[in-house]
């Protein structure tokens, strides 16, 4: 992990009529970091999520993606900076009329303009490191959950994003098939992928979260390293909600 | 055996009809498919005012019977002194028609896609016209083909009125050679098998096509099936 700090998200703040979603929410993050988000449904993490990708626009606050200051009015700047901040859904979203291959390659070809013989080359070398070589022509109804979830990272590593956002990638999956997609967050942040994840699976985060972000009622209560806030003795929010979790 | 000789005389005219109401129901068809779909994209994805305007044509035309809007048309084309082709005007007429009845086809797809695919789309740095176009519509047009063909055939039927105008249709050779031979019953089934016949050929074929570009566990209701 570098010091060079890649994102900067200051004072992000969402309201959908009178109701406060996000209230001035920050994040920064540095090379190769993993930071999580936690905390109980409706705290404000996937809309935290979306508005570091800008799915959402938010209210108020700003983005800073390697020192640019991002024009979140400029829908050509949205576009090039959504490619550099990749997304992995809960859902998975993949495209339903494609096979694997294609979801992979589509954006290769109408956004990064890679030829046809190109995007499929790199498609390829993408679910191969997801293990997927064999389904590349299946369509995604076709998959597993996990396999869905699998050709999805290997979709949004095919855009070499600085930074990847993951939202409850393990949420939709049945219990036997979670650990393959953790497999493949694990490799990740060994290979350096700056991340920031949304997630209850607690015992993988304290094995390898660099941060963990607490949020609730749209809030950021508590951050800090694993050690810092779970660690023995320590009395904290985050501590009794991983308490509670672990208890169910 | 008089009447059987009489649809075999009058035959090569009505065959020859049908390739009018072949020409208008086609033409009309395609009009339909690009003003339709436009005026869905603009229904689904488009500003407020947009969507007023989409509302205010499908019930203009959807309210109107389709002879009243025949004669209206007759009416346009001699009001803005363009040429009185009642092929043209049958044309224009049913394709405006079937514009607003295709609008609602695509809207329904469009709207039939999984939520979320458009968010995917942008997720990976794909502009919002570039989403719709390379994601959605793809997925739209496939949901579309059933009721389409539904289309196809209320269309083809629904231009036998066209005969009103002048057009040279099925139907207006059919009425010639009945006004002329008086067997009504022998020739009106002879054009209605007709009807029948093109109906048959092209729902298949486009049948045909919605299995070719089926997506092996996608359902014509957008979602997915259990496999």
């Amino acid at each position: 992990m570098s010091d060079e700090q890649i994102l900067l998200a200051e004072h992000i703040g969402l309201r959908v009529g009178d109701k406060i979603i996000l209230d001035d929410c920050s994040l920064s993050l540095k090379k190769g970091e993993l930071k999580v988000l936690i905390g109980p449904s409706g705290a404000g993490k996937s809309t935290f999520l979306q508005c570091l990708n800008l799915l959402q626009t938010p209210d108020t606050g700003s983005i800073t993606l390697e020192g640019h200051p991002l024009d979140m009015k400029k829908p050509r700047a949205l576009c090039d900076y959504r490619t550099k901040v990749g997304m992995i859904f809960q859902d998975f979203k993949l495209f339903d009329h494609l096979t694997a291959i294609d979801n992979v390659s589509i954006a290769l070809k109408k956004v990064k303009g890679l030829s046809e013989k190109n995007a499929r080359q790199r498609a390829e070398t993408e679910l191969d490191r997801v293990n997927l070589t064999d389904q590349a022509t299946l369509y995604p109804a076709q998959l597993s959950g996990g396999q869905k979830q699998r050709v999805a990272f290997a979709r949004a590593l095919a855009m070499d994003p600085l930074i990847l956002l993951l939202d409850e990638p393990t949420s939709a999956l049945d219990p036997e098939l979670v650990g393959e997609v953790l497999q493949v967050i694990r490799d990740l942040s060994s290979r350096g992928m700056t991340m920031v994840m949304a997630t209850h699976q607690m015992d993988f985060i304290r094995q390898i979260a660099s941060e963990i972000i607490f949020m609730e009622h749209g809030r950021i209560l508590e951050q800090g390293n694993p050690e810092t806030l779970l660690g023995d003795g320590i009395q904290s929010r985050t501590k009794q909600f991983y308490t509670s979790l672990a208890s169910v | 055996m008089h009447s059987l000789r009489v649809v075999l005389d009058a035959f090569p005219a009505i065959l020859s009809g049908s390739v009018v109401t072949l020409g208008i129901v086609f033409g009309a068809l395609f009009l339909g498919l690009i003003l339709g779909f436009s005026l869905a994209l603009m229904q689904v994805y488009g500003k407020p005012w947009q969507k007023v305007i989409v509302a205010v044509y499908v019930w203009f035309f959807r309210g109107f019977p389709i002879l009243v809007l025949l004669f209206l048309g007759y009416g346009f084309f001699v009001a803005l002194s363009l040429p009185l082709e009642p092929f043209l005007i049958s044309l224009v007429v049913l394709g405006l028609t079937s514009a607003a009845y295709q609008s609602q086809i695509f809207r329904g797809a469009l709207q039939s896609v999984k939520q979320g695919q458009l968010a995917a789309a942008r997720a990976l740095g794909m502009g919002d016209w570039q989403g719709i176009r390379c994601i959605i519509i793809p997925q739209a047009l496939r949901l579309s083909i059933p009721g389409w063909s539904n289309e196809y055939s209320i269309l083809l039927k629904d231009s036998a009125i066209c005969f009103v105008l002048g057009t040279q249709d099925i139907m207006a050779k059919t009425s010639f050679a009945a006004a002329r031979t008086h067997e009504h019953l022998a020739l009106f089934a002879c054009a209605g098998l007709l009807y029948f016949i093109l109906t048959l050929l092209v729902v298949h074929l486009l049948q045909r096509l919605e299995k070719r570009l089926h997506i092996p566990g996608y359902t014509e209701a957008g979602g997915t099936e259990n496999l």
